[in-house]
């Protein structure tokens, strides 16, 4: 008898591959915030597509620019908070329609500077979800805040409006640093916004932190991190510093006003940050997130876990069905870069996206595989089975004499439980995935031809 | 009949005429020159260029050239020689406008040069002729310009249209003075017993100074200073004087038309729609349409279908008499049929063959790979093509395991090379991949059994990885030439010092005035093909010229160097060396492969070996950590599109052991230096 379900399953999957990945027109019942691992693929083939995260750039608008910074965001000219809140709120409803979701699991409010932002607009914005969508009490609202006094300020209404996460942009405890990454708060601003955020949201806050800053040594972040130990909460993410192009830190650095830590350098900060936050109970549960007391933030996980994310606002990107206008196959959609045409363009139509792409179901396994790897506990045959239900982790990937070399080396792991990088081999993720996309690739051509003939 | 061929050994009985001409004895004397005239022949002209002249009629109607009316004593044939960019194809450009060749207009600026590369470089590479009318003191005159390049590696053009020519125009710029081509070009004038006019030219420029220039000339090639003309071929200022003394100081050719028909084949084209057309030179008799020819080399017989004269575009005529310089067709259908230096002769009136010439040899090799292996048969086709009308190239397949299937071609020097490839480039719309190039070595075998094998004592290697074990060869050689260097007495420590670091021993160091020297060094040719004339350049700031020409080979102690990854050895990389150049040209290749391969999750030992003994090594370190560490706002797009890119480029990666090499690290490691 189950015999039987299966093969129908893996039937109606198979005969639904070509056109739509994974997923199924059945209704689930999940109830929202809670993630539910991966039992049965059956379910989780249906929540694919029934559910989704949101993310919303909320507040593309900055006090100032940042040195290293080269993400989407404005200095505000004036003041549009009105007609932005009115615009996310319908681009939210329309994308909402368009994926057809029942059931919201996350929110995530990024920017910009989302914490300049009216608590009203984000409870505006909350409101417009639940209306469409199941959203649950319980689902993670996730708020990233700029520790400034104004910020500070305005945590407790920001919960009144529906938030019970907050992500504080620390990025160094050192004001000297804090200046010449053109941050406009101080450290004691910081340890104070955390202390807030602790006392609003006990158990939710996270930090984000840098490394590879200019004029930073190893001592000196040893000493940063243990400072920072001693007031985080139970999340912490860490960042190494990317030059950007464009930056006016990387005009620095290419004149030479500037020095940022060699590679070999960054490299011992990160170990040293990973030895760190393990001996302090931390799990690092993704490349750059760590977490204890199962504090791992639910929205992260489930970019990592491939589910769907619609993203609103200027500049977001989203990967969801379209089942609103009868599509099958997962879109990656990016919204329209600047505020002002944004607004423009969801005044007319509904929504500002400028750029969607239909993912063939190989760009999807990609993604899926090179998100889920990023995980410490990488992609378990569940997690796999969901999105290449014909084709297994072994077979996939055990034969190649690439993937054989790095099973050797002991930095991939392929077992029973799935494929993951080991300790060594999560820090070198981006030297491995490579070679099995190259795999992944020869898979797809070679089913291809099969199918073809 | 004093149509002095060139081709020959330079000996020193040639010197007893002409002049007195002290330093070019010293040089025979002292190195036994073997002047090797090199073969060498350019593709005829694209048609998109040729379009560009125009021609009046207004002397002689072109129908009416009646060619018999020019005796041989009315005939005069002559080139320019100079070194680069001193204006050589200026005077020509007014040579052909005063005489009515071409209209005079603004717009006649290297009108000869007809190729792409020869008008952005400033140089000539295809000699082209062109017959003018003059009137003096009452006759006219049939005065035979062939243009010429100047520069030595094209010296087999030059010296085929030298053996057509009585006498030169020897341009030399009043401003710089007697530069290394010059010298050179003066060889192969004065080798072939030619008049020589010296012309000094820019006269108009500020910093003109004839006088030193002329002086100069004096000195180094011992022609008195009154001989000398000084023109400004820009404004056309005394270009008339020159016109006077090719009729006055050039002698006419020593033939005659109640000899058989005898002419020498000194140039030849490839024409899609008529087949071969072949630049000749008249030595006897006439020749007129509808003649039966022989081609003596390959005795078949030929149907003149058309000839007449180069002005510079061809002009039908109904014969071409003795002395006289024109082209023919007479149905050759392969390029093969009309030999350079071959003879042609009436069918039933054989005589005997000219000297000819001697093939030119390669002497400078490299690899030719296409950008990829998709565009192989494209670049065949386009090799083929250019090769056709330049068979001095000389082409052999070759495939490296890093660049995939291509050629090994060979060159008569550095220009020939970068002038082809950019002709590939230019004419061709090919992109090829060209790996650092490699001189001709010879080893002379002790093993009984590989001198059957190769049925001779002395075999030459062009790739490296065939070259002989030390065992079984009892000596090694290696190319030699002779460079000539000329240079502001300032810069002498300078050069001194590079020549020394090049394994060159100078030979001798003159002053020509008092501020310019000319040193001759013999430089072993592996020491010159890659950058040297670009140092010598940039430490002299501009100032110094270099020419050479070679001057055979020598013994000399030769070693093969491998170079190993993680210590699997790298076969396309494989080098030979001088002993005394290992090291340094060992740890350079070491520091460009570490500088080109990508950082890996292992440590990576670059060395270079001879034998089993490694005498350079580099590390590249492993990786510690290679993760994007945010992936924020969910904006993978740009990961993925990274991460896929290095999935392509790891399916392209060679692996070497379990070393991933990227197949431009090769490249960048092979190939020339960019300038």
């Amino acid at each position: 008898m189950t015999e039987t379900v299966t093969r129908m399953i893996s039937h109606t999957l198979r005969a639904a591959r070509r056109a739509f990945p994974p997923g199924l027109r059945c209704f689930s019942h999940t109830s929202g915030g809670e993630i539910i691992e991966d039992v049965f693929d059956w379910a989780g083939s249906l929540r694919l597509t029934k559910q989704a995260s949101l993310y919303v750039h909320q507040w593309p608008y900055c006090l100032r620019r940042c040195s290293y910074c080269n993400f989407n965001k404005y200095i505000p000219r004036k003041n549009n908070g009105h007609i932005m809140t009115e615009c996310l709120k319908r681009e939210t409803e329309t994308l909402l329609q368009f994926s057809q979701v029942s059931c919201i699991t996350s929110v995530f409010f990024g920017g910009g500077t989302p914490s300049l932002a009216h608590p009203s607009t984000i409870a505006a914005v909350l409101e417009t979800v639940s209306r469409q969508a199941n959203l649950s009490d319980k689902a993670e609202v996730t708020l990233e805040v700029n520790p400034t006094p104004v910020g500070m300020s305005k945590l407790e209404d920001y919960c009144r409006a529906g938030v019970n996460r907050f992500s504080i942009g620390v990025q160094s405890l050192q004001d000297e640093d804090l200046k010449i990454l053109g941050r406009d708060h101080s450290s004691h601003q910081a340890l104070q916004t955390i202390e807030e955020a602790r006392r609003l949201c006990p158990g939710r806050v996270s930090v984000d932190v840098m490394f590879g800053r200019p004029k930073q040594s190893i001592d000196s972040w040893e000493n940063e991190l243990s400072q920072l130990l001693r007031v985080c909460d139970d999340h912490v993410s860490l960042y190494q510093l990317t030059l950007e192009r464009g930056t006016q830190l990387f005009k620095q650095v290419q004149r030479r006003e500037v020095t940022v830590p060699a590679e070999d350098v960054t490299a011992e900060m990160y170990q040293c940050a990973r030895r760190t936050l393990h001996q302090h109970g931390f799990l690092q549960y993704e490349v750059s997130n760590f977490a204890r007391h199962n504090a791992v933030s639910h929205h992260n996980m489930s970019y990592w876990k491939g589910r769907q994310y619609i993203g609103v606002g200027p500049g977001a990107h989203g990967r969801f069905v379209l089942r609103g206008e009868g599509g099958v196959a997962r879109e990656a959609r990016t919204q329209t870069l600047e505020p002002e045409v944004w607004i423009c363009e969801v005044q007319k139509r509904g929504h500002g996206t400028r750029r969607r792409i239909q993912l063939s179901h190989h760009e999807l396994l990609e993604e899926v595989l090179v998100m889920g790897m990023r995980m410490n506990e990488g992609i378990n045959h569940k997690h796999w089975e969901l999105f290449s239900p014909q084709l297994g982790l072994h077979e996939a990937f055990g034969t190649s004499a690439n993937v054989q070399e790095l099973l050797r080396s002991g930095r991939l792991i392929l077992d029973d439980r799935g494929l993951r990088c080991s300790w060594d081999g999560l820090a070198l993720l981006d030297s491995i995935l490579p070679a099995l996309l190259v795999e992944l690739q020869r898979l797809s051509e070679t089913t291809k031809k099969t199918s073809n003939t | 009949m004093s149509f002095s061929l060139v081709k020959r050994w330079c000996e020193t009985p040639l010197l007893g005429r002409v002049l007195q001409f002290k330093m070019y004895k010293r040089k025979i004397q002292n190195y036994n020159t073997t002047y090797t005239l090199l073969r060498h022949r350019w593709m005829k002209s694209l048609p998109l260029f040729s379009s560009s002249f125009k021609r009046i009629s207004t002397q002689a109607d072109k129908d009416t050239i009646d060619l018999s009316k020019f005796p041989v004593d009315r005939i005069r044939n002559f080139c320019i020689i100079a070194h680069i960019d001193h204006g050589k194809s200026t005077l020509a450009d007014r040579l052909l406008e005063m005489t009515g060749a071409i209209v005079k207009t603004e717009k006649n600026k290297q009108v000869l040069d007809k190729l792409q590369v020869e008008r952005e470089r400033g140089i000539t590479v295809k000699a082209q002729t062109a017959s003018l009318f003059y009137n003096h003191e009452g006759q006219q005159y049939l005065l035979n310009l062939i243009d010429t390049p100047g520069h030595v590696d094209f010296s087999y053009e030059v010296s085929r249209s030298i053996s057509a020519c009585q006498g030169v125009l020897l341009i030399v710029d009043a401003n710089q003075g007697v530069q290394a081509q010059t010298v050179a070009n003066f060889y192969l004038a004065f080798e072939a017993q030619l008049a020589i006019i010296p012309v000094i030219n820019k006269i108009d420029l500020k910093n003109a100074d004839p006088e030193r220039v002329e002086s100069q000339i004096e000195k180094v090639f011992d022609i008195p200073r009154e001989e000398c003309i000084r023109i400004s071929a820009k404004l056309g200022t005394n270009v008339e004087n020159v016109l006077q003394a090719i009729v006055n100081r050039i002698p006419p050719p020593v033939a005659s038309t109640h000899d058989p028909f005898k002419a020498l084949v000194f140039d030849s084209n490839f024409d899609h729609y008529r087949g071969v057309v072949a630049n000749i030179a008249v030595f006897g008799g006439r020749v007129r349409k509808g003649d039966k020819i022989v081609s003596a080399h390959l005795g078949k017989t030929y149907e003149v279908n058309e000839l007449g004269l180069l002005r510079p575009d061809e002009h039908p005529t109904q014969k071409l008499f003795a002395g006289q310089v024109g082209y023919i067709v007479a149905g050759m259908k392969d390029v093969k049929e009309a030999q350079i230096g071959d003879t042609l002769y009436l069918q039933d009136q054989p005589v005997e063959a000219l000297p000819g010439f001697k093939p030119a040899k390669a002497m400078v090799f490299a690899g030719m790979y296409p950008m990829d292996q998709s565009e192989y048969p494209g670049l065949r086709s386009a090799i083929e093509r250019l090769t056709l009308n330049d068979s001095s190239v000389t082409v052999q397949r070759d495939s490296s395991l890093a660049l995939g299937a291509g050629w090994r071609l060979g060159f008569l020097g550095l220009l020939h090379m970068e002038v082809f490839n950019q002709r590939l480039e230019q004419e061709y719309n090919a992109s090829v991949i060209v790996t650092a190039p490699t001189v001709p070595y010879k080893a002379v075998l002790s093993s009984a059994k590989l001198i059957k094998e190769h049925g001779s004592e002395e075999i030459t290697i062009v790739n490296p990885a065939q070259f002989p074990d030390r065992s079984v060869v009892s000596e090694y050689l290696e190319p030699m030439v002779l460079g000539t260097i000329l240079a502001p007495d300032s810069y002498t420590g300078k050069i001194m010092t590079l020549c020394l670091n090049r394994r060159a021993i100078q030979k001798n160091m003159v002053y020509i005035d008092d501020q310019r020297v000319m040193m001759k060094y013999l430089f072993p040719l592996n020491e010159i093909v890659v950058d040297f004339y670009d140092l010598l350049k940039s430490l002299s700031s501009g100032y110094a010229s270099f020419d050479y020409e070679s001057a055979g080979y020598q013994a000399a102690d030769l070693i093969k160097m491998d170079f190993l990854l993680n210590g699997r050895p790298v076969e396309e990389l494989t080098t030979v060396v001088h002993r005394d150049r290992a090291y340094s040209t060992g740890k350079a290749m070491c520091e460009r492969l570490k500088d080109s391969i990508p950082r890996q999750m292992f440590e990576i030992a670059v060395q270079a070996a001879i034998g089993s003994k490694v005498i350079a090594r580099e590390t590249i370190k492993a990786y510690r950590k290679n993760v994007l560490a945010k992936c924020y706002g969910g904006d993978i797009t740009r990961k993925m599109k990274l991460l896929k890119k290095q999935a392509e480029g790891k399916k392209k990666m060679r692996l070497i052991g379990n070393v991933e090499v990227p197949k431009d690290a090769f490249i960048n490691v092979l190939k020339r230096k960019e300038k």
